[in-house]
């Protein structure tokens, strides 16, 4: 007998997710991702002024403001042709590393941990899914014992932020050719002695709660693995020609390490609510037209594909494409490398901010440009992320933006091949239909 | 100073900061699971006061940086604010409660608790196409929508406070051309809102307010329903760099010393205490990191306010302050 599931809404998550399951023999056997909610971005970029693209995009989402603010001022600075120097290359670095700390640990801590551990007998920690919390008490009041020191840490982060991005959420320091912010020694002493707290409550809290959790839900390991595929646009440039980068471009298809080249990017909307004739496109050449009642669409959601394939991105990808997590593709592996990549931030943190030379040069000038394109790729902590902007007479003509969520929370494509999310539900047991908190686990591991 | 005189080495050792650190090897066969550490921190639910005035926190069409934002709040930090002062019943990004679970506490708020909670809303409101655009939840009718949601929840409120520009004025979702027809929340609802408008408003905003409406009932407010209190005075009139447009001194890039109402800064039009309060525990703020005031508190952000990096027409500034010399920088 199939059981029909509705997970609406997804909570602790940035957005609007709603999950379809149908459960046969305690399995998931098949599921369905919809991305409820259409603002229309791209819609709202079209003849702006290029420049405001990197405060407006910002907006998309309030947990990685700073990677999409990355995308937008990369995309402007290859149509512009002008290049940051040193110091806001490494500026860049260490505003979006640290974003990259605060939303793991409020992605762990915060939106993921109460699928694992009980909260605390008050709402917003009640009520919850009845499940199999396996965790011993201490162990369990240990790990909610850091849910509120993760709080203050991940505050500290924004503030370290702020010193050379204004302020946060939606920082406002980046713009084509540069950062405004001058990096002081103040700021820099000051950014210095919040991150010493930071990497040890991440070597000393974050980490060790991780590999402990997984010690009792070593299950997990087996559940969630879904498309096997990776993408990753690389991030964090440690030169000024981005020749390397501490997390490197490339791909993984069908168990082979690939080059990433965007030509090979596609936007599928068969099950989207868009219009039809605009599917299968590359990014500058697609255009957004929503339909909000298309028959067979289910999510507001375009399905990006790479050379065909559903790809997931995220700290997996990125850890596995680097080279430096291979262990397996599950519900644990996602976790685990989400801990450990931010524990290789933390330490490069401590390396780039010693290498900010005050005194000099932040910013070069960009000059206004009548016509042009450019890309801008970069990694948000959950996963890839691009803006492609084309500039007709001064103005923005077309904008596309591919989230990372578009990625791993993509519906079927035109081929009616399930998004990464969607496959890695299938085989999910769920033990009480009522409570699918086996469900909400594998969701959570994407940081949708 | 010279600066090749500290290596890297000193520098790292100067903070304390780390040059070997553990691999990664080490780290997967410890685990500090049951220290005895967090007792401090558990503490704090020890305090958890019963009977909190409850809160409804209900994100339609924006992208939570108003909650990460109340997040950063300092004093009283955020696990003060959700043990001791309010009771968060619901909140999306927040709520433990999944799917059918969480909707029914929304629901139940409606249909239990009507009178007895203060809503919050975080976003703009997607209204065309039925509000189609924005969708949330179902019952045995079909699709329920944040429109539905929205409309039944700040009916059954004590009090609704709009926060961050999308749920005050429509903010970026209902830009141009606002295909979504996304409109504030004062706008759909038939009783008064107070709004905290912001991009996202600074905690103290968000807290104060909320703290004046438990504490003192209705704060006092301007014609744009803004508490009087955070959004007084142009912040233009406040600004450290108010001395340099008084001497005509204009940054002319970016980054720039000298007043930056060149460089697009809306601080002659905004009005907002960010010059005063500062942001991120106090470390920093828009102009203070020397990028122009976007002028994101306002009704007008960000249509009437774009190109968000050219001046202000000269008429909007001299409504308050002597305009700025002819000729550009």
């Amino acid at each position: 007998m199939t059981t029909h599931l509705t997970i609406d809404p997804v909570t602790r998550v940035e957005g609007h997710l709603k999950v379809d399951l149908e459960v046969e023999g305690g399995q998931v056997k098949d599921a369905k991702c919809t991305g409820s909610l259409f603002r229309g971005f791209e819609l709202i970029m079209r003849g702006r002024e290029p420049k405001d693209a990197q405060q407006l995009t910002q907006r998309i989402c309030g947990i990685c403001p700073q990677s999409h603010g990355l995308a937008a001022s990369l995309s402007l600075e290859e149509a512009l042709g002008v290049e940051p120097p040193e110091n806001a290359r490494i500026m860049r670095n260490l505003m979006q590393g640290i974003n990259y700390v605060m939303s793991h640990l409020l992605h762990f801590y915060h939106l993921a941990v109460l699928d694992f551990v009980k909260g605390p007998e008050t709402a917003p920690f009640m009520p919850a899914y009845k499940g199999d919390y396996r965790l011993p008490q201490k162990a369990n009041e240990a790990v909610i014992g850091h849910y509120f020191q993760a709080l203050d840490v991940r505050k500290k982060c924004h503030e370290m932020l702020a010193l050379f991005g204004g302020k946060m959420p939606h920082s406002v320091t980046s713009v084509p050719g540069g950062v405004t912010e001058k990096p002081t020694v103040d700021r820099i002493v000051s950014f210095a002695g919040r991150l010493k707290e930071v990497r040890l409550f991440v070597e000393q809290e974050y980490v060790p709660d991780v590999l402990g959790l997984a010690k009792y839900y070593a299950d997990y390991y087996r559940i969630g693995s879904g498309c096997k595929n990776f993408l990753s646009f690389g991030v964090f440039p440690l030169d000024k020609a981005h020749k390397q980068r501490l997390f490197k471009r490339g791909t993984y298809l069908q168990g082979r390490d690939g080059e990433m080249e965007t030509k090979h990017i596609s936007e599928q909307v068969k099950h989207a609510w868009y219009q039809e004739e605009t599917s299968n496109k590359n990014p500058l050449q697609g255009e957004t037209v929503p339909r909000v009642k298309k028959n067979g669409a289910y999510s507001f959601v375009k399905a990006p594909r790479y050379r065909g394939n559903p790809c997931e991105v995220g700290p997996l990808a990125r850890m596995w494409i680097n080279g430096d997590y291979r262990r397996g593709i599950s519900v644990m592996d996602r976790t685990a490398a989400r801990a450990l990549e931010t524990l290789k931030i933390v330490r490069a943190l401590e390396d780039w901010i010693g290498q900010l030379k005050p005194g000099e040069k932040t910013c070069n000038e960009a000059g206004p440009v009548r016509q042009g394109e450019g890309a801008g790729l970069t990694e948000a902590p959950r996963g890839a992320v691009g803006h492609w902007i084309r500039i007709v007479e001064g103005k923005t003509q077309e904008y596309r933006i591919i989230p990372p969520t578009n990625w791993n929370c993509s519906p079927r494509d035109d081929a009616d091949v399930r998004g990464p999310l969607e496959e890695a539900l299938i085989g999910t047991p769920i033990k009480d239909p009522k409570n699918p908190i086996e469900a909400a686990r594998v969701i959570h591991s994407f940081d949708p | 100073m010279d600066r090749k005189g500290l290596t890297r080495r000193d520098f790292l050792k100067l903070f304390g900061l780390t040059t070997a650190g553990i691999g990664f090897g080490d780290s997967l066969t410890s685990s500090a699971l049951g220290q005895e550490g967090v007792r401090k921190v558990l503490s704090v639910l020890e305090g958890i006061v019963a009977d909190r005035p409850k809160v409804i926190w209900f994100q339609a069409a924006g992208c939570t940086g108003c909650s990460i934002s109340l997040l950063n709040s300092v004093h009283p930090d955020i696990a003060q604010v959700l043990t001791r002062i309010i009771s968060l019943e619901a909140h999306q990004s927040l709520m433990a409660p999944c799917g059918k679970q969480a909707l029914n506490v929304f629901e139940e708020a409606i249909t239990q608790k009507a009178g007895k909670f203060i809503l919050i809303v975080e976003g703009a409101i997607p209204t065309a196409e039925k509000g189609l655009y924005g969708r949330f939840g179902e019952d045995e009718n079909g699709e329920l929508t944040l429109l539905h949601w929205v409309k039944r929840l700040g009916d059954a409120a004590k009090a609704v406070v709009s926060v961050g520009t999308c749920a005050a004025f429509g903010g970026i979702p209902a830009a141009e051309p606002n295909v979504i027809g996304a409109k504030s929340v004062g706008a759909v609802l038939s009783k008064p809102v107070i709004n905290v408008p912001g991009c996202p408003p600074h905690p103290d905003w968000m807290i104060g307010t909320l703290a004046h409406v438990l504490l003192f009932g209705l704060p006092d407010l301007d014609e744009f329903q803004r508490p009087k209190l955070f959004y007084g005075k142009e912040i233009h009139a406040n600004c450290p760099r108010y001395f340099d447009f008084e001497k005509q001194r204009y940054a002319k890039h970016p980054g720039d010393e000298g007043c930056l109402i060149f460089q697009g800064c809306k601080g002659p039009i905004a009005q907002a205490d960010c010059p005063q309060r500062l942001w991120n525990n106090g470390v920093n703020w828009c102009i203070g990191s020397k990028a122009p005031c976007l002028g994101c508190v306002q009704p007008e952000f960000p249509d009437r306010l774009s190109p968000l990096y050219a001046a202000l027409p000269e008429e909007k500034i001299r409504t308050k302050f002597k305009p700025p010399e002819k000729k550009k920088p």
